[in-house]
Parts: structure tokens; C-alpha cells; sequence
């Protein structure tokens, strides 16, 4: 063997272990047990569009978490001001980012704007000013603890999520805040992709709140402190959605975030599903003593402004548990269980990118971006072997070194393989030879004017390699942009891309001509397969 | 084997035509981009917003009947495409909002072709906020991809050079939006990815010739602009055919097996592989020589007076 090619045919064995030790765990479906912890775990996973499954975007409406906390603060402030005696008219949220009180004098107005200073001394109050004889001031967050609060909604809501994904039984899901306000959330392989969705974009605020009986919901004028809202029920046979409109007092007498357990359980009775719930020892109290004093009425299981149910109240529920029953399938009524262990959404999420595979396309893609595949090497191939004889299969093997090397890279980072990632690997396949067409034409040049074949080869690779470096670079730019800009599918063309020409610098400027030296390195040679 | 042998093709001489036929692909081609930003073209729901379906059905239908169903139950404005192979109905409605529409799809067809069940093979929705921000984004994405392009070149060669490469880049972007745009195919995030891959590729087209009358300009101190610049070209125009040729194979078995996904997407790969072949040759010279002539003309007449 000449000098020099050792090294380098060390170095693309190495390579080519190196490239089936990173392979081995995306090719062999069980490792043995003595694959331990030195060897690489990461494999190619494959795309959402490859194996099926979901991709959302979801949007958390952050001002309705501010609004949820103004709402607080006026329930609180109407609790405090009761309690100390001081007489106001109307404390209520106004608009998304504030609450303005509404009180008969300017002396208790003075006494409850020092109050509120104590009490809430981030938030910022609005002079005093006359509103048809009374007197008037507003509240409002202060712009960062608006930020704060918004910032720290779509953290729980990630969490909440997250929790809600991992009881719902997902295996592999991606979930992610992006952006300002955006979580995205991948569930690979999921069977049921509409319940999926449901379960993780429902706020899920459970309320329990007295039903006014005194007030019909058929008459216009509803009081300040009672909201209309609808019990929604659905046959089970027909799926006919009736509607019947209640009366509810506007405060809640006791709220989800009160709960430590939800299960489902069968009603031994009826054969029915219902969520059984439990209550912490602040809820079991509060549950104790509201249905202690409201027996014989009823109180209305009110989910995200649905009624769910007005049951009566029949007696005393001490000990801190209490079933949600009604028209549930078991598949309902599991989904609610999961919902409300894992909480509510701080404020309610809208979905904005809902993209969703089936498992049957997904395999479709990978069969036909495989075929295509393999077509395409087959023709490059031949080509190659026609067009440039001897050298031709030398390219052609650089070029199944090229992929194999690119695969073996993939795998080690852990990549995600999309159709668009095959097709951008089977451009590959045809961009691949290019570094050997552009060398190998300058040979049959350099062999025109006469060289031998060992010095046509030496100028052929000298004078092509400044080419095909600057022939790289600039794929690899447009590579670059790609993969910063792009999401899902075509980023995982732009690592596809950019891999496969940086590895290509190595097989086209080393691998095939090592090759090459290796063959000639006498300079006897009178003729070169070209 | 040998395609080409040794060619002396006056390719720059060939200009007056083949920059006229540049002009119009160019113009048609920004007509096209006009139209995209206007929303007046076949755009993806990715940047219109809107929704997307795949239902596979289990029987043959009419695609008569499926738009009949549709409308009966208030859905008007829905593009449908059948795929013959395996009872597929494509379903694209653009500018909706998510949820909804996919649930009243699948409502209407489960009513109406009762006796023929599908599934859904796919279905993407996409809230218009999102479509407005790729919008931006692909712009800028493109945007930089052509900047970095022009830096680099105009680093490696000389400004001649980088405004020859850059345009006929932007003559490939533009030509494959004007052809996507005669034929009424779908502008997408697909199609962009195409774009910029072209514009990659076609600059490699392009700075290997550059390459080459770089070398030629440094050893031929006597020669005419003309005829080095004829030259280099011809004796890397088999490098150009060939490679051409390769990856045209490989996009071509894209194109031809890879499936519904990527058809337009390797139709693009195809259409560009093409035109950035052309350009290199007929377009990117040219425009250094024109430039180059122009400089001469100028030092010339300042040299006079």
C-alpha cells in the first residue's frame, strides 16, 4: 500500500463501524441485555407524517388568566369590605385588566383605597371620581405583574398539560412552550386523536354553585350576583342535545382546585359510570357546611360554564367525598377523572394547528419514500457505472458510503426522519456524485492533454477541491436558513441536507481518493477506467 | 462513454435571446409573487390558514356527489381532489377556523354516504395567526438565504460575479413560482423548501463555471472576455449536463414513486433541477459579461476624453 492511504482507510472504517454501532439500535428492534450504558441508545426516530400521530399548537388566552385573578381579588375585596362593614354598592371586574368599585361615600371610599393599599400593594388605583352620585375608583395590575401573571399561566398550563398527557397514556409525547403564549404538543402514534385533543384543551374549572330557584330563567332581568348558564344533556340512543337554562348563584361555593382525587367508578345500581371525587380538608369543610345548610335544595356541578347536573341536595355530605354523576360513557367519565386530577387550565387554551396523520398513511409514506429511494440510487448508480466505468463504481461507492455515514450521523443525534427528510436524502443520492463528476471530468481533461494517469488524477483532485469546497458552502447556507425557519417536516430536510453535504466533503475529498492513490500509486499505469 | 465531447458553443453571444426569454419567465414569475402576497393564488393552508383533509373512502365515489354532500350541509367553499388509487378525497378549505370544519366534514359524509365508510387518513388545520407568522417568516427565511448567498460570492469572486449569481438565483426562485403558478399548483411550505433548495443548488451550477473562468481569466491574459468566458463554459458543460442528469434521475423517482405527499414537492425539485441547469449557463455569465463589457465601455471612454 502507497504511504498516507492508511490513515485514511482507517479513518473510513472507523467511520463505517462507528456509523452501524450508532445504527444498531434503529435496526435491531430489541437490544440484547449486554448493550449497556456505553453503547449509544439513540436511534432515528421517525416523524409524525412517517408514524402517524398528532401535532398541536395550542394558544393560551393569557388576558383570561389576568381576569381570572381580577375576579379573585373583587370576590375578596367584596369578602373583606363585608366583613369590616363597609358599605359599597358594586365591586365587579370591568373590561379584561381591572375592577372598579363602586361605594356610596367618599369617607368609606378614602378607608377602602388605604385598605386596599395594605392588602394589595402592587396593584395601582385610579383616583376617585363621581359615577352617577356614587362614588367610583378603579384597580388594576401593574404592567409587569400582568406579564407575571400571564408568564406563569402558560407554565401551569404546560404542566397541567403534561400531567393530563401522562395519565392519558401517550407514549413519547413532545410537549413545549413556544413563543410567548404557544405550547405545541406531538402524540406520536396516538389511536384516538380527537379525544386526545378534547381531554387536553379543556379548561376543566369545576364549580359548585347554589341554584336560584327564586329567580325563572325565562324572566329578562337576572341580578348582579346570579348568572344564567345551561344544563347540557345528550341522549345516549338518539344524541339529541337538549338544553335546559338555570339560575346559579355568580359565586361558587367551593371550586376544583379543592380536590385531590378523581376515579372512575360503577354505580352498582344502574350500571353506570360515574367519577367518584375527593375532597382536601379546606374542601371537605366547606363541603360540609354548605350542604349542612342547604338541604333540600339543589346546588348545580358546574364544568367550564356547563352545568353538568343539579342534583338535590338530600342530606349533610360530611367526610369530604362526592360523586359526579350523569349521562357518562365509561370513556367520558375516565376522561373527566383524568381532567380533574390533573387540575385546571389557569385560563382556557385555543387550538391554532391541529395536524394529524393517520397510522396507515404514515406507513404509506415510508414504503413509497423507501421505494423511491432505492429507484433512485439504482438509476444513479447505473449511470455512474456506464457513464465513468471503473471510476464510476468508485464514485458510486463513495456514495453508499455517503448515506450509510449520513443515516449513522442522523441516528447518533437522535434525528427525526420526515418524508421530506427521505426525499432531501435521496437528492442527495444525485448531489452526491456531483463532487466526483467535477473531479473526474477534469481528469479525462488533464489525461487530453496528455498527462499520465497518476499525474491527471493528482491535478484533477488539486484543481477540483477549491470547486467543491465553494460549491458546499453555498448548498449549506440555503441548508442553514432551512433548518432556522423551518418547522417539523422541512426541518428535518434541512438536517438531512446540510448533514449529507458536509459528510459528502469527506467521501468525495478522502473516501473515493484513497482509492484512487491506492490504484495508482506505482504511476505505471498506462491507462485509467474513466 | 463520453456524452459531450469537446464543444465550442457560443453561449454568450446567444444572449439577446436567452435573456428575453429570461425577462418574460422573470416577469410572469413576479406577477406570480404578486399574486401570492395579494392571497390570489393556490396557496397552502399553511400560510392561508384553513383546513385540510385525506379521507380514504371504502368504496369508489363521485366526486359529484361528495361536493353535493358538502353542500347540503353549508360547506360551499371547499376545494376537493380526488386520488383515484385507494378511494382518496383531498378536502381543502382555506381561511376556516381549526376545530370545526374537519368535525362538519366528517359529519356530512357520515349522513350522506352512509353506506361507504371512510377514515381519515390525515387532516391538518391551521389558525390563521399561524399562517400570517409563516408567512413572514418564509419571506425573511428567503430573504437571508439570498443575502448570505451574495455575501459569499461577492467574497469568493468579485461583485460582477455576485450580482451574476445572485440574479440568476432570483431567476430560478422566480421562474419555478411562475411555472407553479401557470400550472395552479399549491404555493406551500413544501414548495418553499424546494425553492430554497434549488437556489443552493443552482448557485453550485453556477460557481463551478465561475469557477472555471476564474482559473481561465488568470491563465489567458490575452484572449477576449467573450471567449474566455465561452470557453470555460463549454469545458465544464458536461460537469453541468451530467450532474444535471444524476440528480434529475433521483428527483425523477421522487417524483415518480414517492407517493402523493411529495409529488408537487418533487415536480418543483424537477422544474428547478431544470432551470438551474439553464441559468448557470444561459443567465449568470452572460450578466458578468454584460457587466464587465459595460466597466470597460466606461474606463474607455474616460481613458478618451
Amino acid at each position: 500500500m502507497p504511504k498516507g492511504t492508511g490513515w485514511r482507510f482507517s479513518l473510513i472504517g472507523i467511520f463505517v463501524l462507528l456509523s452501524f454501532l450508532f445504527l444498531t439500535p434503529t435496526l435491531v428492534s430489541k437490544l440484547p441485555g449486554w448493550w449497556g450504558g456505553l453503547f449509544p441508545q439513540d436511534k432515528i426516530h421517525l416523524g409524525l407524517d412517517l408514524q402517524g400521530g398528532t401535532h398541536l399548537v395550542m394558544e393560551v388566552e393569557t388576558q383570561k388568566a389576568v381576569e381570572g385573578s381580577l375576579d379573585l381579588v373583587a370576590t375578596d375585596l367584596e369578602d373583606t369590605l363585608t366583613s369590616k362593614n363597609l358599605h359599597f354598592k358594586r365591586i365587579a371586574r370591568s373590561g379584561s385588566d381591572k375592577v372598579s368599585l363602586l361605594l356610596y361615600e367618599k369617607g368609606t371610599a378614602e378607608a377602602v383605597q388605604k385598605l386596599i393599599k395594605d392588602k394589595y400593594p402592587s396593584y395601582e388605583q385610579s383616583p376617585t371620581f363621581d359615577e352617577g352620585g356614587f362614588v367610583a375608583f378603579t384597580l388594576s395590575m401593574n404592567a409587569k405583574d400582568a406579564q407575571d401573571r400571564k408568564d406563569k399561566a402558560v407554565q401551569q398550563a404546560l404542566e397541567t398539560i403534561r400531567n393530563r398527557i401522562d395519565q392519558f397514556g401517550v407514549s413519547e409525547p413532545t410537549i413545549q412552550r413556544e413563543g410567548i403564549n404557544h405550547i405545541v404538543v406531538q402524540l406520536p402514534g396516538i389511536k384516538d386523536p380527537q379525544r386526545a385533543i378534547e381531554l387536553i384543551g379543556r379548561t376543566a374549572r369545576l364549580e359548585f354553585k347554589m341554584v336560584r330557584e327564586d329567580i325563572s330563567p325565562s324572566s329578562g332581568t337576572i341580578p348582579d350576583d346570579a348568572e344564567l348558564l345551561k344544563e347540557k344533556t345528550t341522549d345516549p340512543a338518539t344524541g339529541a342535545v337538549t338544553e335546559i337554562p338555570i339560575v346559579v348563584q355568580k359565586k361558587s361555593m367551593i371550586t376544583g382546585d379543592l380536590l385531590t382525587d378523581a376515579q372512575v367508578r360503577i354505580d352498582s345500581q344502574f350500571n353506570q359510570p360515574y367519577v367518584g371525587i375527593e375532597f382536601n380538608n379546606l374542601g371537605a369543610k366547606l363541603f360540609d357546611q354548605v350542604t349542612a345548610a342547604n338541604v333540600g335544595k339543589r346546588f348545580a356541578i358546574v364544568l367550564d360554564n356547563n352545568i353538568h347536573s343539579a342534583p338535590v341536595i338530600r342530606e349533610r355530605i360530611s367526610g369530604g367525598s362526592a360523586q359526579i354523576s350523569g349521562s357518562f360513557t365509561e370513556k367520558s367519565a375516565a376522561d373527566l377523572a383524568i381532567v380533574l386530577r390533573a387540575g385546571a387550565l389557569p385560563a382556557p387554551v385555543k387550538i391554532i394547528q391541529n395536524v394529524t396523520v393517520g397510522p396507515s398513511l404514515g406507513q404509506d409514506s415510508i414504503n413509497k419514500g423507501l421505494y423511491a429511494g432505492l429507484i433512485g440510487v439504482l438509476l444513479v448508480v447505473a449511470f455512474m457505472a456506464v457513464y465513468y466505468k471503473l471510476a464510476g463504481l468508485i464514485a458510486d461507492l463513495g456514495m453508499v458510503l455517503n448515506i450509510l455515514y449520513l443515516m449513522g450521523a442522523l441516528a447518533a443525534l437522535g434525528a427525526t426522519l420526515t418524508l421530506p427528510g427521505i426525499a432531501a436524502i435521496v437528492l442527495l443520492v444525485g448531489m452526491s456524485v456531483d463532487s466526483n463528476v467535477i473531479i473526474f471530468e477534469r481528469i479525462r481533461e488533464e489525461l487530453k492533454l496528455g498527462k499520465t494517469p497518476k499525474a491527471a488524477l493528482d491535478a484533477g483532485y488539486d484543481k477540483a477541491f477549491l470547486t467543491i469546497v465553494d460549491s458546499h458552502v453555498t448548498t449549506l447556507i440555503t441548508a442553514a436558513v432551512l433548518f432556522q425557519f423551518g418547522t417539523g417536516p422541512v426541518k428535518g430536510f434541512a438536517v438531512s441536507l446540510s448533514l449529507g453535504v458536509i459528510i459528502n466533503l469527506f467521501t468525495a475529498l478522502v473516501g473515493t481518493k484513497v482509492i484512487f492513490d491506492t490504484l495508482m500509486h506505482k504511476g505505471t499505469a498506462k491507462t485509467m477506467s474513466i | 462513454m463520453e456524452i459531450l465531447g469537446k464543444t465550442n458553443i457560443d453561449f454568450i453571444g446567444k444572449r439577446n435571446i436567452s435573456f428575453v426569454i429570461s425577462a418574460i419567465i422573470s416577469i410572469i414569475g413576479i406577477i406570480g409573487i404578486i399574486q401570492i402576497g395579494r392571497g390570489a393564488a393556490n396557496m397552502g393552508i399553511d400560510f392561508s390558514g384553513g383546513t385540510a383533509m385525506q379521507l380514504k373512502f371504502s368504496q369508489p365515489f363521485a366526486i359529484g356527489d361528495a361536493r353535493a354532500a358538502l353542500h347540503k350541509h353549508g360547506i360551499a367553499k371547499a376545494d376537493l381532489q380526488e386520488i383515484k388509487d385507494g378511494n382518496m378525497l383531498l378536502v381543502k378549505m382555506a381561511g376556516a377556523a381549526v376545530g370545526k370544519p374537519s368535525e362538519m366534514v366528517q359529519e356530512a359524509f357520515k349522513k350522506e354516504f352512509a353506506g361507504n365508510p371512510f377514515t381519515v387518513e390525515s387532516s391538518t388545520e391551521i389558525g390563521p395567526s399561524i399562517g400570517d407568522k409563516l408567512r413572514k417568516d418564509t419571506l425573511i427565511a428567503v430573504a437571508i438565504s439570498l443575502l448570505g448567498i451574495i455575501l459569499y460570492i461577492a467574497w469568493r469572486f468579485d461583485f460582477k460575479f455576485g450580482i451574476g449569481a445572485t440574479l440568476s438565483t432570483l431567476h430560478d426562485v422566480l421562474a419555478m413560482v411562475a411555472i407553479f403558478y401557470l400550472l395552479n399548483k399549491e404555493i406551500n411550505l413544501l414548495f418553499i423548501t424546494a425553492v430554497l433548495t434549488i437556489a443552493g443548488y443552482s448557485l453550485t451550477d453556477t460557481v463551478v463555471i465561475f469557477d472555471r473562468i476564474r482559473e481561465n481569466l488568470h491563465k489567458n491574459l490575452k484572449g477576449s472576455l467573450h471567449s474566455i468566458f465561452n470557453g470555460s463554459i463549454n469545458e465544464v458543460l458536461s460537469r453541468t449536463i451530467i450532474t444535471s442528469v444524476t440528480t434529475f434521475l433521483a428527483a425523477l423517482s421522487l417524483f415518480l414513486f414517492g407517493g402523493e405527499v411529495i409529488h408537487d414537492f418533487s415536480l418543483a425539485l424537477l422544474i428547478g433541477i431544470g432551470v438551474a441547469t439553464y441559468s448557470s449557463v444561459f443567465v449568470a455569465s452572460p450578466i458578468v459579461v454584460l457587466l464587465e463589457d459595460r466597466a470597460l465601455a466606461k474606463s474607455s471612454a474616460g481613458a478618451k476624453a
